[in-house]
């Protein structure tokens, strides 16, 4: 503040021109403050998202490939027609984005709510606890991903070896065509459930005693005051969980590709919408059909997002 | 000059990676390095970097030159030249690449630096002294773009024990292979009779030299796709089976060499074919439990022979871009003299250096089996092990797509015919 407004006294000991200059500058920049001071935030956003974004917008619509510098054409829509028309694996990749974030989503709510419940009242050994849960949210998720693909191997993992020790037979795990989306799902469910846990920990404990003791003294058993009360009371909170945990969860990346690699495996059996678009630029080199598909991705997640803000509207009200 | 590049590198790596947060950038001041000398190399995670690394204090001691080292495994290695290259980045001097992978594509986009004169100034480095398939595949259109650092040949590993507890000699055909894997997985249900690489990329260029070895290849003389011939065919439906019927239990599509190297030095297979020059991973007690068992013997011969791939996988390039391009020829230059490429062979890595071959020394270290075999795979090599085109990855994964259809047992035929349709249609996209 005091660069902006200097006190009168450094100003008169000025030279009369400089004097001048600085009260202009910082009559200006009072008049403007509100423009300066969100000047740095905007600068950020402008490089770092409508940039960029810009950017792929341009290169979804002409055929560059190879290198970004060579010469290229516009082409128009031409991508997107490429791109909405590949049932082999566009369409693919987007269900299996879908029901990646839907399931495992489904799965760190449900048990993120559960485990929330169980930390909301205070109890013996309740810091390690919760430490304990907490863990698994502070690795790295390329860690995360190499760390199950050893223990889910097929022949040396130590999921069989365990399985194998009571009787079952061994599983495919990672390596089979159907169980591989499941077992990723798992994984990101084990990572990310945490934090939904947190999330929902501080929403509950938030919550207001009154409406759950009225409803005790009325006779209301556990699960009526969970379903009748808490949770209707908790639905924002949900939905802000599922709104930051969705976000992240369409955007999967390092998990599948730590276990998987280029292409979601052999028969791109784990290619979300982003290694797909991650192949085609890294492997395939195709710029302008990697970025048509990463506008279309954006806009899916926009969309996603936008209902479920409108949701989160209409029951805050 | 420094800012246009920062926004280009910002460009290029913003387009590539929205929603990705697969970019790190790393970075030096360009200016800094022209004036003191530095060199910043970037290499793969491979034998011939450590070798080279613990050589450097040497280079730098010599040349008054300070070498920056970035090191990366082989995929971020790409993604790093894809981001850097793409945005005309000068922060890469001295780069490792993969002739067969990226070389066209690089040669293409013009971000491997002319090294014609340089490798003909002098005489004592002696250029005319590399071999003639690693030189071509680093020469694009007459200009020499990058110095071989290391050749392989695909041989074929076994176990000598269970060979002979087994009764059986070293397959010299490929029937014999097969019936080699059929009886050892037979007599002891645990053990492989073979394992190879399963994933439908990283397959490829194992699987390049049975292709050669049944007398097809991917591309024919003529320019024109060939997978779908009865050579290539058969070739499919027998590198496919022998993992199917003989592989381990419960086999993934997705093995590259880590992890079937690891099942055979785990002792969980009697064959397995893989390049030569990964041959320290079998013999070094350190990381093999089967060490002093292993043999190995050149690939078994098919229909039309034992075609061996015989190439240079790695080479050593300058950014066109580095301002730094002397400074990068003096480390090139040095990295890969005779001495340091004789010292390289003899930590296990085989150099494309015709002289260090010739010199008994050159092969010293090399189990005898080994050089034989690696003597006979260079006679009847062949230059390539994947398709020659320029966007590899794409090619890999359609020429894949029938191996790892014969693998889960699927109509290995029809796969190769729907293979033959895209890979010529990606062909005929080349071209334009």
């Amino acid at each position: 503040m005091s660069v902006l407004n200097p006190p009168r006294s450094a100003g008169t000991r000025n030279a009369s021109g400089r004097k001048g200059t600085g009260r202009s500058f910082s009559a200006w920049a009072n008049r403007h403050r509100k423009w300066l001071f969100a000047a740095p935030a905007m600068v950020f956003v402008g490089v770092l998202i409508v940039f960029p974004l810009a950017w792929t917008l341009y290169l979804s619509l002409t055929d560059s490939q190879g290198s970004v510098r060579a010469a290229t054409d516009f082409i128009g829509l031409k991508n997107y027609l490429t791109v909405l028309t590949d049932m082999e694996r566009f369409w693919p990749a987007v269900g299996r984005t879908l029901a990646f974030t839907g399931v495992a989503l489904a799965f760190e709510v449900v048990l993120g709510m559960g485990i929330a419940l169980l930390l909301w009242r205070p109890f013996r050994g309740e810091k390690w606890v919760r430490v304990a849960i907490l863990l698994p949210l502070v690795a790295t998720p390329v860690a995360v991903g190499m760390m199950w693909r050893l223990i889910f191997d097929p022949n040396i993992g130590f999921a069989n070896q365990l399985l194998g020790a009571i009787g079952i037979p061994p599983q495919p795990w990672l390596s089979g065509q159907d169980t591989a989306l499941g077992t990723t799902i798992f994984m990101d469910v084990w990572q990310w459930t945490p934090m939904v846990v947190l999330i929902l920990l501080a929403g509950l404990t938030s919550l207001s005693d009154e409406p759950d003791e009225a409803a005790r003294v009325d006779g209301a058993n556990a699960f009526q005051r969970f379903f009748y009360i808490t949770l209707p009371l908790m639905m924002p909170t949900v939905i802000v969980a599922i709104l930051l945990r969705g976000i992240d969860a369409l955007k999967t990346f390092d998990i599948l590709y730590a276990t998987k690699g280029k292409g979601g495996g052999s028969f791109h059996e784990v290619e979300t919408l982003n290694v797909y678009a991650y192949g085609l630029s890294f492997d395939y080199n195709q710029y302008g059909l990697s970025s048509a598909v990463l506008i279309l991705f954006f806009m899916i997640i926009i969309g996603i997002m936008w209902l479920l803000t409108m949701r989160k509207k209409a029951v805050s009200k | 000059m420094k800012r246009r590049s920062i926004v280009k590198y910002a460009a290029v790596a913003a387009a590539m990676s929205l929603g990705l947060t697969a970019c790190s950038g790393g970075g030096g001041g360009s200016d800094q390095a022209k004036e003191s000398g530095i060199v910043r190399v970037t290499l793969a995670n491979h034998v011939w970097t450590e070798g080279i690394k613990a050589a450097i204090p040497e280079f730098e001691k010599s040349s008054g030159l300070k070498v920056e080292l970035t090191q990366l495994g082989e995929d971020q290695l790409s993604d790093q030249y894809n981001v850097k290259l793409n945005a005309g980045s000068d922060e890469v001097d001295v780069m490792m690449y993969r002739p067969l992978q990226e070389g066209k594509a690089f040669a293409k986009n013009g971000y491997l630096a002319d090294l014609t004169s340089k490798v003909s100034s002098d005489s004592s480095w002696d250029w005319k002294d590399y071999q003639e398939g690693p030189v071509k595949a680093t020469t694009a259109d007459g200009k020499v773009v990058g110095v071989p650092i290391i050749t392989e040949r695909e041989v074929l590993y076994y176990r000598k024990d269970l060979l002979q507890a087994a009764g059986l000699q070293v397959p010299k055909t490929m029937e014999e292979l097969e019936a080699a894997a059929k009886a050892i997985k037979a007599s002891s249900p645990d053990t492989a009779g073979f394992v190879a690489r399963t994933g439908k990329s990283t397959a490829v260029t194992q699987f390049s030299s049975f292709l050669y070895s049944f007398g097809g290849d991917f591309i024919d003389s003529s320019g024109k796709a060939s997978i779908n011939t009865d050579a290539a065919k058969k070739a499919y439906a027998y590198y496919g089976g022998l993992i199917r019927n003989y592989g381990p239990a419960n086999v993934s599509t997705d093995m590259s060499w880590p992890e079937a190297m690891a099942i055979f030095t785990q002792g969980g297979a009697a064959f397995y074919t893989e390049a030569d020059s990964l041959y320290k991973n079998a013999t070094d007690p350190a990381k093999s439990k089967v060490a002093d068992k292993v043999g190995f013997a050149a690939l078994p011969a098919g229909p039309a022979g034992s075609k061996p791939y015989n190439i240079p996988s790695w080479a050593l390039g300058v950014n066109q871009n580095s301002s730094n391009q002397d400074n990068a020829w003096k480390f090139i230059q040095w990295a890969t003299s005779k001495e340091r490429t004789l010292a390289a062979q003899k930590a296990g890595v085989p150099g494309p250096r015709a002289s260090v071959w010739s010199n008994p020394e050159g092969t010293s270290t090399y189990p005898k089996d080994l050089a034989d075999a690696i003597a006979a795979s260079a006679k009847n090599g062949v230059g390539h092990d994947r398709p020659e085109v320029i966007t590899v990855g794409k090619a890999r994964e359609i020429v894949g797509g029938p191996i790892v259809a014969s693998i889960t047992g699927a109509d290995t035929a029809a796969a190769a015919n729907e293979a033959q349709t895209a890979f010529q249609t990606f062909l005929d996209s080349e071209k334009k």
